[in-house]
């Protein structure tokens, strides 16, 4: 434990250089315009600037990304306040109260509100990591490949059990991702599959480009179908209001609390940060006295889904730096990243590469401060970038995009494979099949492939071995659990004597 | 969005699509099963052969598909669109040119191709002047060439307008 806190302060001192304090803030600044653009979210905004980082140190890469992170978390606000267009899903919620405080004129409120409520989300998740990421790394360094495939499983059937797509679109979208994963060369037997002669797909199919195609085209094609047109609101903030604001926010310290909890749950298992922002936001309204004020421009309607969804967000985190199983698409290319740096994600990194991860926590509260120090003073300027009209937005959007799949591997079949990830990613989209799962699928199937067969060879081909000790065997019915949950609850329900609410 | 009634708007249904969906993704399975017959699908001296683990993601593919047709036949009414055919003429406005700039890219590199896109977007949807349409055209691609080429030392896709200017 106090070995934890000297590394963590020898990390404040590598992310205190100037030169990672600049990456920082630019960070900050490049998430929020990605966050704020349509088409540019924080996992294809990451995917195509990490390229670029291929020539930095690790940890200065890692701190500009994350950042980059922190700052789409940051903009998916301003969006939702002033325009009423949630830049990101885990921004719908903050629409419900936040959109109508702007109309009353009360913009600069919301977002005070929204932004200080971040920060504290992100906050308490970043020391939830602090505290339990060691604990959770020490704990997996025992883990085996059957242990290892036991923690994906989970992973993968709370994704089944917990989205609100229908159980089996998700098993398709997250079938595929493994599939497209598996495509070319074997690690474990060094043979081809799946390439059926064709040249481009020996090297298989680049989660980066996925990510770039299916969230980045694919969101494009969505708002051009909606016609999008941006009508926004004024967006003042002053130091008065930012005072006054911060003086009423203690009063919600319970709201705060709350969310803080459901976001860290949620986060951590691969739920996400969409779900627990309308958690959030669903509780704080049944719970609060001004319930019956919620969607009409109040404060604590902000203050909920804010706080739950950087608190997921961040702690997303947890399991990619502790056991090498990103919780969202976000983190999901940050482990990508790691693995291109040539770092082993998992318990390891604790133990071989300290400087990278508490450099990294570290990053992670000073990224914070920094950002909301950021948006605080520059929201005017990042809400003109959103007026600027999408017939001048889409084109550079898509260059960008363009550039980010090529210079993956400096492939230009990588560009033409993006539009294709973008048209499939829209229909599919539209057919509500989550995407997220997809990706995770293509970044984790390597690897779940070969410890599920290493696990087979140490048991000469039996599935026992999934269940051959206390440990593996919990994990596994705890994946079970999770995937058979919507029924469970169900069952729960009816034996309770009440009717669900859905059938 | 559209506030005519949806008797008055036309286009797909979101039936037909949700059923060409669950079929396509079922063909897809079926070919994954097919290309790990190939590798092989049984154990061989090393454990599991390479076609071992897609087969059965193939597999799954296959089976999930179907629940998911039955559901689409058996849950969708014929009347909820998937999106109408103006929806359905600004997506296509976007996925054309797209379409062609990605396959003229290996031919005429990235700058002289992204010109090109920015320029017809804004001249086809946007109508803006001359001026601004080149100002934006030109300064795209200069910024690129600057942060990517010269910043970063990332080669970006050349073609013969950028050798023919030594660049």
């Amino acid at each position: 434990m106090l070995e934890d806190v000297s590394s963590l302060f020898h990390g404040f001192g590598v992310a205190l250089q100037p030169y990672n304090l600049g990456l920082m803030v630019l960070g900050i600044v490049l998430g929020v315009i990605i966050g704020v653009l349509p088409g540019l979210g924080g996992a294809n905004g990451i995917a195509i600037l990490l390229p670029l980082t291929f020539s930095m140190p690790p940890t200065s890469a890692i701190i500009m990304l994350s950042c980059i992170y922190w700052g789409a978390l940051f903009a998916g606000a301003i969006t939702s306040v002033l325009f009423n267009i949630p830049g990101e899903p885990w921004s719908v919620a903050t629409t419900f109260d936040g959109h109508p405080m702007a109309q009353q004129g009360k913009a600069g409120e919301a977002l005070t509100a929204a932004f200080t409520s971040s920060f504290i989300g992100a906050l308490f998740a970043v020391i939830v990591i602090t505290l339990v990421a060691p604990l959770v790394a020490t704990f997996a360094l025992q883990f085996g490949p059957a242990e290892q495939f036991s923690v994906y499983f989970l992973a993968f059937c709370s994704f089944v059990g917990m989205s609100k797509e229908p159980p089996f679109k998700t098993v398709v979208s997250m079938m595929i991702g493994f599939a497209l994963a598996a495509v070319g060369l074997d690690s474990m037997t060094g043979q081809l599959r799946l390439t059926f002669g064709f040249t481009p797909l020996l090297t298989g199919f680049d989660f980066l480009i996925a990510v770039i195609g299916l969230f980045g085209i694919g969101e494009i094609l969505l708002s051009m179908e909606e016609g999008l047109r941006f009508r926004g609101k004024a967006a003042g903030i002053n130091p008065k209001v930012v005072w006054q604001t911060w003086k009423e926010l203690p009063s919600y310290w319970m709201t705060s609390l709350r969310s803080c909890l459901i976001g860290c749950w949620m986060g951590i298992s691969p739920a996400g940060a969409t779900p627990a922002s309308f958690m959030s936001y669903g509780i704080a309204k049944r719970v609060s006295k001004r319930g019956h004020n919620f969607g009409k421009g109040e404060i604590e309607g902000v203050v909920a889904p804010e706080t739950a969804a950087h608190a997921a967000g961040t702690s997303a985190l947890l399991p990619m730096l502790s056991l090498g199983v990103p919780g969202s698409p976000t983190a999901a290319v940050l482990l990508g990243g790691l693995l291109i740096w040539g770092l082993q994600p998992g318990p390891l990194l604790f133990v071989e590469q300290k400087d990278f991860v508490w450099g990294l926590i570290a990053s992670m509260y000073l990224g914070n401060l920094v950002g909301l120090v950021i948006v605080l003073t520059m929201v005017p300027l990042f809400a003109a970038i959103l007026r600027i009209p999408f017939s001048i937005i889409a084109p550079i959007i898509l260059v960008i995009c363009a550039i980010g799949a090529f210079t993956v591997h400096n492939s230009t079949f990588d560009v033409i494979l993006m539009l294709v990830f973008g048209v499939v990613g829209y229909v599919m989209k539209k057919c509500d099949y989550p995407l997220a799962p997809m990706v995770l699928a293509i970044v984790l199937g390597d690897k779940a492939e070969e410890n599920f067969r290493q696990s087979l060879l140490a048991s000469q081909g039996s599935l026992g071995i999934f269940w051959s000790n206390a440990l593996v065997s919990s994990i596994m019915a705890l994946g079970l659990i999770a995937l058979f949950w919507p029924m469970i609850s169900n069952g729960i329900a009816r034996l309770r004597g009440t009717v669900p609410s859905q059938a | 969005m559209s506030d005519l009634s949806p008797q008055a708007r036309r286009g797909p249904s979101q039936r037909n699509v949700e059923i060409g969906v669950a079929s396509a993704t079922a063909l897809f399975g079926i070919v994954v099963m097919i290309g790990s017959i190939q590798a092989g699908i049984n154990w061989g001296a090393e454990g599991p052969r390479a076609g071992f683990f897609p087969f059965y993601i193939g597999l799954a593919i296959v089976i999930s598909s179907v629940i998911n047709l039955a559901s689409a036949f058996r849950e969708i009414t014929r009347e909820e669109l998937f999106a109408d055919w103006g929806q359905l003429r600004s997506v296509l406005s976007v996925v054309i040119p797209t379409a062609i700039y990605v396959a003229t890219m290996p031919y005429l590199g990235i700058y002289l191709t992204s010109m090109l896109l920015i320029a017809t977007f804004m001249l086809w949807l946007g109508r803006y002047p001359w001026g601004m349409i080149i100002a934006v055209a030109l300064g795209v691609p200069a910024l690129t060439y600057m942060t990517f080429e010269r910043w970063f030392l990332v080669p970006l896709p050349k073609g013969p307008i950028e050798y023919w200017l030594g660049l």
